[in-house]
């Protein structure tokens, strides 16, 4: 977790975390989420240009965390999970708004906007993704 | 390159070791080395010393001088290496590198890490920097949630259950039982693993290595000094690394470490065996799911049958591959950057028949595993009786 | 007869609720009584990792699936509520940036009790009709909070909804609109003081009836129009008992309110509230129905919008959840549940 007060940190992930602002090589077509800055494949010969991820997913995997980090205590019990979105890159993230025993692999989920944690009382709040089921909506 | 071996190993008890700071572990560990090697400290020649996080444990950075400075070592060159979990094992590839490059004839490869200074929720927040701090750590994930989302999927494909990840820990607290340095002594049933407390699920608090105190370090020689100073040294006959991405989800596989699949690939290679040859070996079980992932990636049983293998008992003391013999990071514990070095220390003693209590019998080839984060370094090495087992 | 017109709303509603019966139950208070008297059943509660702004951002991304336009288009961002996560550090920005509408924008947050909301539309309307903007997001999103124990807690809620104002393609357009603002001091909260005072039987009629009805009949002076003209009316709603009774006043019948009352379930949305009714009557009206929203905000003023639903709204409508979806997903909570999520708990 960041330290408390980092607020370049925080504050340059915006375009990602706020609204998964990622990448697409043009030349081998992989989508990466978090952008690259190379892309793993064709190195120098690729050619990376700006993607915004529509946000829908499934989980490949889960977990229900008992035991979270400091920064967000009182949150227990999450579930986290692996979410592999539509266009192909796998994102760790919170599922939210749901009781964790109706989550599964192969749950669908829908991106959703919300506070990651915060820097203290008095410090930053920490906004960004985490995925809602899409069951309902 | 040059031949290289380990010719002495000392570790502390591993454990809360809360009258000792790290200079105190430090010493205890490289003084009995020294004495294991036989040699005096003004023979060593440089020091490597692996150390994850003594910045955020302590305070203290510039490992590599504190080290030197208080074993009376100076003014020979000393190197902090740093590789999250992986930081021993690595420490100990420099090491070796060093000698076969022909730079040094004689150096000390420790570990070190003081974790138990802080509280527990910040030696989590700490060893989660070992993890892509950005894009995982932030969103919510600890240690063992990845590890979780690991253990997750290989029970959703290979239908590995909560049982056999349990058997994984009673097992190594059996060889914990009998390894007088190990920080858990004490017999523990499947059941009480499945009914710890959850910490990520699958995951459970007997299924997590702890928090711990300690400090290994070994002796490594060149063929000919080896030969001046013993008859008995073990060879260092591989050593293998491979990185992959930093973030679990950026991976090829949520089931395997696939760098530890290329490491050992490279390391059978070189050492001209095949997994079976191995008779012992240390393995990185920060979780339950780890080993049963190392025993697969390392080719011991084929891929989703390490599960199985342990209702099967085929890990055990004296088995056909003994794997943990120390008790391995669950129940000797687990002081992140000391790790690598304990292993190499513990299959050095189980190839010397020094092993004490755990010893296995003839032991010939030993191996070690020892993965930085989450797999995104792993080191493997592989330590013989022999100089060359293509002629053994 | 203005030119702008709505090309998307947006609505959202958390998903937690706690019931009447369970606050009273803790107080030892009548449930059947506040029931009664209030027309309240349950109330909304935000998630932990919920605030007015993850609300407002939710509200606005549907309201974008519904504009179909590129959030780059959007020239103001106007965020309408009382319950800002910062007290210095505007909310419209971080809306702004995470529908993707930054930098080249204007962007305020605004606060006028539960009026902001629409206050915030009526700013976009203004700047898109003048020609400054192209599209405009007025959106007004609240996580508010009663003191425990006081009539408020059983209706103070949370939830939101955006409106995206333009001149093309409009699924509605505001023929109208009126305001009625004067200096009544019938809620309030001072710097540093975590919960709000009001004026109880004040908040009545010098306060609420009488900007509402002003609003409402003035803007029916100004446009020519009669109760009769109306198909559905949204009003604020503090309460589920105060907008029956003022639609009364003007004689318009209940079965016209009912649509757009959603206090009796989810509570009081303050800025969200009367933008929430009209998003709920807008998932329901048809092409050519015309709407009299009225919104109220304490301390006082009342903003009065006449809206015909344009042929649109039938393909726009499905392209985002409706108010009644989120009314419905709901999971209820214990007091105790209640007030370590409110963070009434200092620890």
């Amino acid at each position: 977790m960041a330290e408390q007060g980092s607020i370049p940190l925080i504050w340059r992930r915006y375009p990602q975390r706020y609204r998964l602002e990622g990448n697409k090589c043009e030349n081998c077509g992989t989508y990466f989420f978090p952008p690259r800055l190379v892309c793993p494949n064709c190195r120098r010969r690729g050619s990376l240009t700006k993607h915004v991820f529509s946000g829908k997913g499934v989980v490949e995997s889960y977990t229900v965390v008992h035991v979270p980090p400091d920064e967000m205590a009182g949150q227990e019990p999450y579930v986290l999970a692996l979410v592999r979105l539509e266009e192909g890159p796998v994102v760790t993230a919170v599922v939210t708004d749901v009781d964790p025993e109706d989550v599964k692999i192969g749950t669908r989920v829908r991106l959703a906007f919300r506070r990651i944690s915060e820097q203290g009382e008095s410090g930053l709040v920490c906004y960004g993704y985490k995925f809602a089921p899409e069951k309902g909506f | 390159m040059r031949r290289v071996a380990v010719i002495g190993a000392g570790m502390t008890r591993f454990g809360e070791r809360w009258e000792e700071g790290m200079r105190e572990l430090a010493v205890e560990a490289g003084v009995r080395a020294l004495e294991s090697a036989g040699v005096r400290g003004s023979q060593i020649q440089a020091l490597y010393v692996g150390n994850m996080s003594g910045g955020r444990f302590i305070g203290q950075e510039h490992i590599g001088a504190l080290a030197a400075d208080y074993l009376g070592l100076n003014p020979i060159p000393s190197t902090r290496i740093e590789a999250a979990c992986a930081s021993g094992g690595l420490a100990f590839r420099q090491a070796y590198l060093s000698i076969a490059g022909g730079e040094f004839d004689l150096v000390v490869a420790g570990g070190i890490e003081k974790m138990t200074d802080v509280l527990t929720g910040q030696a989590t927040t700490t060893l989660g920097g070992a993890a892509d701090q950005e894009w995982e750590t932030f969103f919510g994930a600890t240690f063992p949630s990845i590890y979780a989302l690991m253990a997750r999927r290989h029970m959703h494909e290979y239908g590995t259950t909560e049982e056999q990840l349990a058997m994984v820990a009673v097992k190594n607290h059996d060889n914990g039982l009998k390894n007088p340095y190990a920080q858990f002594r004490k017999k523990i049933t499947v059941e009480d693993v499945l009914n710890s407390s959850p910490v990520a699920t699958p995951l459970k608090l007997l299924d997590c290595s702890p928090i711990t105190d300690g400090a290994a370090a070994v002796v490594l020689a060149s063929e000919e000094m080896a030969r001046k100073i013993t008859d008995d040294p073990v060879w260092i006959n591989a050593s293998a690394q491979a990185s992959d991405t930093l973030a679990l989800h950026s991976r090829s596989s949520f089931t395997s470490i696939p760098a530890t699949r290329l490491a050992a690939e490279k390391a059978y290679q070189k050492a001209g065996i095949k997994p079976k040859d191995v008779d012992v070996a240390e393995v990185h079980d920060c979780f339950t799911i780890a080993e049963i992932m190392a025993v697969e990636d390392l080719g011991f049983v084929p891929k989703g049958e390490g599960g199985k293998a342990y209702e099967e008992g085929m890990f055990e003391l004296g088995s056909d591959i003994s794997v943990n013999t120390s008790g391995g990071l669950k129940a000797c514990g687990h002081p992140v950057g000391a790790t690598g070095i304990k292993q190499v220390a513990e299959v050095f003693w189980q190839l010397r028949g020094e092993a004490g209590e755990r010893q296995i019998p003839d032991a010939e080839i030993g191996l070690t595993h020892n993965v930085g984060g989450s797999g995104a370094t792993v080191v493997v090495h592989v330590l013989s009786r022999y100089p060359d087992l293509r002629q053994r | 007869m203005l030119v702008a017109g709505i090309v998307g709303y947006g609505a959202y509603v958390p998903r937690y609720r706690i019931k009447v019966e369970e606050i009273a139950r803790v107080w030892n208070k009548d449930p059947e009584a506040i029931k009664k008297g209030l027309n309240l059943l349950e109330k909304s509660v935000p998630g932990l990792d919920e605030d007015s702004v993850t609300i407002a951002v939710e509200a606005s991304r549907n309201a974008l699936s519904r504009a179909g336009i590129s959030p780059e288009k959007i020239g103001a961002v106007f965020v309408g509520s009382e319950s800002p996560p910062y007290a210095v550090k505007p909310s419209a920005t971080i809306v702004a940036e995470a529908i993707g509408s930054v930098p080249v924008m204007m962007a305020a947050d605004l606060e006028f009790a539960c009026k902001a909301g629409t206050q915030a539309v009526l700013n976009c309307i203004g700047l898109v009709d003048s020609g400054m903007i192209d599209y405009g997001l007025g959106v007004g999103s609240d996580t508010s909070q009663g003191r425990p124990g006081d009539a408020l807690e059983y209706s103070a809620s949370a939830g939101g909804a955006a409106f995206i104002i333009g001149k093309k393609d409009a699924l509605a357009e505001v023929e109208e609109f009126y305001s009625y603002t004067t200096d009544t001091p019938d809620f309030w909260r001072k710097e540093g003081q975590e919960y709000p005072r009001h004026g109880a039987r004040f908040t009545g009629r010098p306060a609420y009836f009488k900007h509402v009805l002003s609003a409402s009949k003035g803007v029916m002076e100004k446009g020519g129009y009669s109760p009769s003209d109306f198909d559905y009316a949204v009003f604020h709603q503090p309460n589920g008992k105060f907008p029956l009774l003022a639609a009364k006043q003007l004689g318009i019948p209940k079965e016209k309110v009912l649509p757009g009352l959603l206090s009796p379930v989810i509570g009081n949305t303050y800025s969200g509230a009367t933008l929430l009714g009209l998003a709920a009557v807008l998932d329901r009206a048809g092409p050519g129905d015309l709407i009299l929203a009225t919104s109220y905000g304490s301390g006082a003023g009342s903003d009065a919008m006449v809206i015909r639903v344009t042929d649109r709204i039938e393909e726009k409508r499905d392209k985002a959840p409706k108010v009644e979806e989120y009314v419905s997903r709901k999971k209820h909570v214990t007091y105790g549940e209640y007030v370590k999520l409110r963070r009434k708990l200092k620890v």
